[in-house]
C-alpha cells in the first residue's frame, strides 16, 4: 500500500503513521474500495505463489482427455490440447500485471520526463512536444497496436511498447499542465531568486508535486491495460504459445465454444475480475486523493 | 468564433500530417525488407524487385514520402499488390459495416443512458441510483471482447435466440445480426455516460437558475428535461467525440469475435498476413475520422459554451 506522503507533500508535517491511519479510516469506509482491494492483493498472490498452486504442468499436452469438464483431477478441465485450465488459468496471472507494470513503468518515466520538459521548457518546445503527444493520442489504440505488431511481429515485447507509447501522452499532458501551473508559483520564484537551478527546482519542488497525481492516473489505467493485453492475446497478437495467457485461454474457449464453455470461463472470469478489482481500487483511491483528477484532462 | 475554427482546422490539419509522417518512418524503421516479409523467404530476387517498384520502394526515402502525401491529397492509400486493388477501395468498402455497428451501438446506449443519468441525479442515493452506481462501475471495467464471447455463449451457442456469426442480409436480418454485437459494444458506455450525465446533472441542478425556475413551481421532470439537460449534456457530447476511438477499439474484437465484416476484421486479417498497404490504409482512415470527430466535437462545444474558445 502507498503511503500518504508519496501522494501528498503537504502531509509530511504529519508522522507516516498517523497519516496511513487518516487514509485508512476513509478507505475502509468504501466497500468497493476494499472489495477492489481484496481482489488486487488476492490475484497478486496468485501469480506470485502460481508454481505452489498450479495441480499440473500448464503446458505439457495430454495431460487427460481433451475438451474434459471439470473434475477433482482437473478442476477446471482440459483445453483442446488436453492441457490442465486450472494450472494454465492460475499461472496466467503473471502475465497481465507483469504487461501492466512494465508498460506503465515506462510510460510514466518517459511521460514524466517530456511533461516536465513540456512545462519548464521554451514555448516552441512545449508546442512541439503537444502536438506529437496529440498526434499520437489520435491514433485509434487498439488499431495502432496492430499496426506496430504487424511491424515487430506478435510478442510480449510489442504488446508491452504499443502500450507505453500510447498511455504516454495522457501523463506527459498532466505533468505538463501542472509543471506550469507551479513554474509560475511564488515559492518558484522565491527559491529562483536564492540561486536555485532549474534541476534543483524541477528535482526538489515540482517533481513531488506531479508525481502524486501521476501515480493514481497511472493506477486507474491499470485494469484498461490488463483488457489491452487480454485482448491482443485473444486476437494472438500478443503472448506466444504455449505460454498460458487468460485472453489467450479465452481465444481457445472461443474457438470451441460449441463444445465446452469451461474454456470460455476459465479465461473471461479472471479478466473480469482483474479489471473490475483494480478498477473499484483504483476509483476508490482517487476518491479519497484527488477527486477532481480526471476532469483535468 | 471563426477564429477559434481556424485554428482548430490548423491543429487538425497538422496532427493529420505529422501522424502520416510518424507512421511512415515507423515502417521504414523496421529493419528488414518488407518486400521480403511479405512475400516470404522463398520469393525470388525477380520477385522482390518487382514489389518494390510497385510499391515504391527502390526510389529515395524523400521521395516515397511526398509522392505518398501527393497520393493521400488525391484519395490514394496506396495499391494492394496481393489482390491488385487500390487500398482505399479496400478500407472504403469495408467502413460502412464498422460505422453502422458503432452507431447503433452508442445510439442505444445513449438512449437508455441519459434517462437512467438524469433519474440517478434527480433521486440521488435512491435504490435505483445506488444499483445503478455499482453496476454501471462494472460494465465499463469489463472489456467488450469478453462481453462478446459471453453473449454468444449465452444467446447464441446455449439458448440459440440469436445468430452468432455474421451480418445477415437485408435490412430485418442484419438488425437481428446487430443486436449481440451492440449489446457488447455498448453496454460499457450505457454506465459511462449515465454516470457522466449523473455528475454534470447534479452540479447544473444546484445552479441558481434551475433552483429559480423550481420556486416558480415548475414541475421536477419539467425543469431536467427543459432547463437542466442541455446544459448537462455537454460533458457528453465532448466524450462522444473522443469515443470514437475507443468506439473503433472495440469494433476490432467485436467484428472478430462475431465473424462481421468491416475494417476492424479487415486490419486483423492484414496484421496475419503482413499486407502493409492495407495495414496502414485503415490506420489513416481511422486516424483521420478520430482527428475529425474531435474537431467537430471541440467546435461544437465552443458554439454551446464560449468559454471553451479561449483554451486552444
Amino acid at each position: 500500500m502507498m503511503s500518504v506522503e508519496a501522494i501528498r507533500p503537504e502531509a509530511n508535517d504529519a508522522t507516516a503513521v498517523g497519516a496511513f491511519r487518516t487514509f485508512w479510516g476513509q478507505f475502509r469506509k468504501n466497500r468497493l474500495g476494499m472489495l477492489g482491494a481484496v481482489l488486487v492483493v488476492l490475484i497478486a498472490a496468485i501469480a506470485i505463489f502460481a508454481p505452489l498452486i498450479v495441480t499440473h504442468d500448464p503446458i505439457r499436452i495430454m495431460v487427460g482427455p481433451r475438451l474434459a469438464a471439470p473434475s477433482l483431477d482437473f478442476l477446471l478441465g482440459t483445453d483442446q490440447l488436453g492441457r490442465d485450465t486450472f494450472s494454465r488459468t492460475i499461472l496466467g496471472s503473471r502475465i497481465p500485471l507483469f504487461v501492466a507494470f512494465a508498460s506503465l513503468g515506462s510510460s510514466l518515466a518517459v511521460g514524466l520526463v517530456l511533461g516536465l520538459i513540456a512545462g519548464f521548457g521554451p514555448r516552441w518546445l512545449d508546442n512541439l512536444l503537444l502536438l506529437f503527444f496529440d498526434t499520437i493520442r489520435s491514433f485509434p489504440s487498439i488499431i495502432f497496436a496492430l499496426a506496430l505488431i504487424a511491424l515487430l511481429g506478435p510478442s510480449l515485447a510489442s504488446v508491452i511498447l504499443v502500450i507505453a507509447i500510447t498511455s504516454m501522452p495522457i501523463y506527459a499532458r498532466v505533468v505538463r499542465t501542472q509543471t506550469e501551473g507551479l513554474r509560475n508559483s511564488e515559492y518558484i520564484a522565491a527559491e529562483r531568486s536564492m540561486g536555485a537551478g532549474t534541476t534543483r527546482i524541477l528535482a526538489v519542488h515540482i517533481l513531488p508535486n506531479v508525481l502524486g497525481p501521476l501515480v493514481i492516473l497511472v493506477s486507474m489505467d491499470v485494469p484498461a491495460v490488463i483488457a489491452v493485453e487480454a485482448g491482443l492475446s485473444f486476437l494472438g497478437m500478443g503472448v506466444r504459445p504455449p505460454t498460458p495467457d487468460w485472453g489467450a485461454i479465452l481465444n481457445d474457449g472461443y474457438s470451441y465454444i460449441d463444445q465446452t464453455p469451461w474454456l470460455v470461463f476459465a479465461g473471461g472470469v479472471p479478466i473480469v475480475l482483474a479489471t473490475l478489482g483494480f478498477t473499484f481500487l483504483g476509483e476508490a483511491l482517487r476518491e479519497i486523493f484527488d477527486p477532481k483528477l480526471r476532469k483535468d484532462l | 468564433m471563426w477564429l477559434y475554427f481556424a485554428k482548430r482546422t490548423i491543429l487538425a490539419v497538422a496532427i493529420i500530417a505529422v501522424a502520416v509522417t510518424l507512421l511512415f518512418l515507423m515502417i521504414m524503421a523496421v529493419p528488414g525488407d518488407p518486400a521480403v516479409v511479405m512475400l516470404g523467404p522463398r520469393a525470388t530476387p525477380e520477385m522482390k524487385a518487382l514489389l518494390h517498384q510497385q510499391m515504391g520502394l527502390d526510389k529515395p526515402l524523400v521521395v516515397q514520402i511526398v509522392t505518398f502525401f501527393g497520393g493521400l491529397l488525391h484519395g490514394n492509400l496506396g495499391f494492394d499488390v496481393f489482390s491488385q486493388r487500390p487500398v482505399a477501395d479496400i478500407v472504403f468498402e469495408q467502413l460502412p459495416f464498422t460505422l453502422e455497428l458503432i452507431l447503433i451501438s452508442i445510439l442505444w446506449a445513449v438512449v437508455i443512458a441519459v434517462p437512467l443519468g438524469c433519474y440517478s441525479a434527480v433521486r440521488r442515493n435512491s435504490l435505483v441510483d445506488q444499483v445503478a452506481g455499482v453496476v454501471t462501475v462494472a460494465t465499463i471495467a469489463i472489456p467488450s471482447f469478453v462481453m462478446a464471447v459471453y453473449a454468444l455463449l449465452i444467446f447464441a451457442v446455449t439458448l440459440r435466440w440469436l445468430p452468432a456469426i455474421g451480418a445477415g442480409n437485408g435490412l430485418w436480418d442484419g438488425l437481428i445480426h446487430l443486436i449481440l454485437p451492440a449489446f457488447a459494444i455498448g453496454i460499457g458506455w450505457v454506465g459511462y455516460i449515465s454516470r457522466l450525465v449523473r455528475a454534470s446533472m447534479l452540479e447544473v441542478l444546484g445552479e441558481n437558475h434551475i433552483r429559480m425556475a423550481s420556486s416558480f413551481g415548475i414541475s421536477e421532470w419539467r425543469i431536467v428535461a427543459r432547463y437542466a439537460l442541455p446544459l448537462a449534456i455537454l460533458p457528453t457530447v465532448t466524450i462522444l467525440g473522443v469515443g470514437i476511438a475507443w468506439l473503433l477499439s472495440s469494433a476490432v474484437f467485436i467484428e472478430v469475435v462475431f465473424a462481421r465484416p468491416g475494417i476492424g476484421a479487415l486490419i486483423v486479417n492484414a496484421v496475419n498476413t503482413r499486407n502493409y498497404p492495407i495495414v496502414m490504409g485503415v490506420v489513416l482512415v481511422t486516424t483521420f475520422l478520430i482527428v475529425a470527430a474531435t474537431t467537430l466535437s471541440d467546435v461544437v462545444n465552443a458554439l454551446l459554451d464560449p468559454r471553451t474558445r479561449e483554451k486552444l
